[in-house]
């Protein structure tokens, strides 16, 4: 399979921080990637670099063959990445559809079709219901999903979805498992996503990434990865053995 | 077209023919006063739609739009003083310039992430550097102002905005209505949509692909363009003009209440403003003169309290609250 996401020796430092240290991955066309790690592990930073909110300090990234490290975040979304926040920012007076329409408009320019593409990506992320609501309105788990319908809309061929599960119920993420799963199988869409939610990881991804201060620890199958010694000691800690 | 109509429900196309109605026979039955009054309602409606457009939607402050009813007052004016170029063609000029200006003070602010309370001050230097400019220019008539004499030869020019309140009130008419169609319109279309977006969270507006730069500069190159309109318009109507006048903040912050009181990022919000303030000012200036109140400021305290009050009362405005009263929202 070829690289849809190539990363190559990237590096973010805040003032003395290196938050990301010289980070190289790659992440193949129609998988889904995992990046997980203890906080402040860089992983949000690595988003933001990708996502074009800031621009690395060294190395590059390339997408579908081309460079886009230091692009604008409305460029590089133009270009196919889609993108949610950890830190949800839904638009809070606008109503649930009026949000995804924003996002179906970047390649519809006429309102009536944004708004047919909208409603079906509403319908597929279980928000049908909700789409009067304002955004504001709405509940954790129905923002975080909010978060993904209006990146969705986009229509990305990457998806960086940040910790899109964490504070749900256990419930509540065996559906967007089951959401994001039929999207990648369908689709064909790419997803790279940062969990700390392990059964959503093992349950998704064909790969994970291992972070800890900006630097990967381990990178492999699922199943690998959660039985090296260095992920158990800096992350998972021993209850992951039991 | 059909659409937006088709989106106010039954209730409010009756009101809304209704008033329209009554505003087109109107000027049969009101005396001099009342039109004056109207036509000032007019004016504010129509700025207020303009400045509710790069506030109300685009989410973007600016506390100088008087520099762009300014500009473009003067300009028209200058061209019908000198040359005897009438204001329909004048008005292309006056727009042309007042847009430039709005150019670069987009441009400087957005591209130099100027932004909020910062942005709102750039707005007033300008105008305030503009109107310093004027006071010191002669050809412009400097401090001492601009006068369009009103020769009566040519009161029936109205291709020339020569010509009495009947003409000011359905010209009036037609510029509020239409920023208001304007302002529906463009509401309803994809750069619409952006506005809002970037209203409500520019970063995440960007990360959804939204030119967010290009959407605030034509946000703001339709406000200024509006705004000079309305300067034409009152120029020609008061047949003077002064760089104190028409350049202070004074100005701008008259512009800016009817949206701010009405509701703002709501299209009948600019027209609701005018019409509840316009009169009250007008009254207040009445009463004042007659029992020699009439100090300085007086009226800006006035404004001062009426945008307290209703804010304190409807932070979202009137528009919003009396929509609801009137059973005038759409069910989804
Ligand atoms: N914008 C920023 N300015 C300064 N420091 C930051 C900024 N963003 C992140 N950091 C720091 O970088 C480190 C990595 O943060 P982050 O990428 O958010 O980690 P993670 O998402 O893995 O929890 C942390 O120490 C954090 O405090
Ligand atoms: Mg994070």
């Amino acid at each position: 399979m070829t690289a849809l996401l190539k990363v190559d020796g990237i590096s973010k430092r805040f003032r003395g921080l290196v938050a990301v240290d010289r980070l190289s991955f790659e992440v193949p066309q129609g998988s889904i990637f995992a990046v997980i790690g203890p906080n402040g592990a860089g992983k949000t930073t690595l988003f933001n670099m990708i996502a074009g909110v800031f621009a690395p300090d060294g190395g590059t990234i390339s997408f579908a063959g081309e460079r886009i490290d230091g692009l604008t975040p409305d460029k590089v979304c133009q270009r196919g990445i889609g993108r949610t926040y950890q830190i949800v920012r839904p638009f809070p007076a606008l109503s649930v559809e009026d949000n995804v329409i924003v996002g179906a408009l970047l390649h519809r320019p006429r309102v009536a079709d944004a708004r047919i593409h909208a409603l079906d990506v509403l319908r597929r992320l279980d928000l049908f219901g909700k789409r009067a609501q304002r955004a504001s309105s709405l509940t954790l788990p129905d923002r975080k999903r909010l978060e993904v319908a209006r990146a969705l809309a986009t229509d990305p061929k990457l998806l960086l979805l940040d910790e899109v599960m964490a504070g749900l119920r256990p419930t509540e993420t065996d559906r967007i498992v089951s959401i994001l799963r039929d999207l990648n199988r369908d689709t064909g869409l790419t997803i790279l996503l940062i969990e700390h939610v392990m059964r959503a990881v093992m349950a998704l991804a064909g790969q994970i990434l291992v972070l800890n201060h900006g630097k990967p620890i381990a990178q492999g199958v699922p199943r690998e990865v959660v039985q090296d010694r260095a992920v158990i000691d800096s992350y998972l800690g021993a209850e992951a053995l039991s | 077209m059909s659409d937006m109509w088709a989106a106010i429900p039954p209730r409010g196309r009756i009101v809304l023919a209704m008033l329209l109605a009554l505003l087109l026979v109107a000027p049969a039955v009101l005396d001099r006063y009342l039109m004056s009054v109207l036509i000032l309602i007019f004016y504010f409606a129509f700025v207020g739609q303009a400045w509710n457009i790069m506030m109300g939607y685009a989410g973007q402050l600016s506390l100088g739009h008087a520099l762009y009813a300014g500009l473009g007052g003067y300009v028209a004016a200058l061209l019908w003083f000198y040359f005897g170029i009438g204001p329909w063609i004048g008005v292309f000029a006056g727009v042309a310039v007042a847009a430039a200006f709005g150019a670069v003070i987009g441009w400087l602010g957005f591209r130099f992430g100027i932004q909020g309370v910062y942005f709102a001050l750039l707005t007033i230097a300008f105008a305030e550097f503009t109107r310093i400019a004027f006071d010191n220019m002669a050809f412009t008539g400097g401090p001492s102002g601009l006068f369009l004499l009103y020769d009566e030869h040519r009161a029936g020019e109205w291709w020339n905005l020569r010509g009495g309140p009947m003409l000011f009130y359905y010209l009036g008419l037609i510029l509020a209505a239409g920023g208001a169609l304007l302002t529906a319109w463009l509401s309803r279309s994809r750069l619409g949509y952006q506005w809002l977006a970037v209203r409500e969270d520019q970063e995440a507006a960007l990360s959804l692909g939204v030119g967010a730069f290009r959407a605030k500069m034509i946000a703001v190159l339709i406000s200024a363009s509006m705004t000079a309109i309305g300067g034409v318009f009152l120029a020609f109507y008061n047949n003077s003009l002064f760089p104190s006048q028409a350049f202070e903040i004074g100005r701008s912050i008259e512009i800016i209440l009817a949206p701010v009181i009405g509701g703002l990022g709501t299209i009948f919000g600019p027209i609701i403003g005018a019409f509840i303030l316009t009169p009250l000012g007008e009254t207040l200036i009445a009463l004042t003169a007659k029992f020699g109140l009439d100090l300085p400021g007086t009226k800006a305290v006035f404004y001062g309290l009426t945008l307290m009050i209703i804010i304190t009362l409807r932070p979202d405005g009137v528009w919003p609250w009396l929509k609801r009263l009137l059973g005038l929202e759409l069910k989804p």
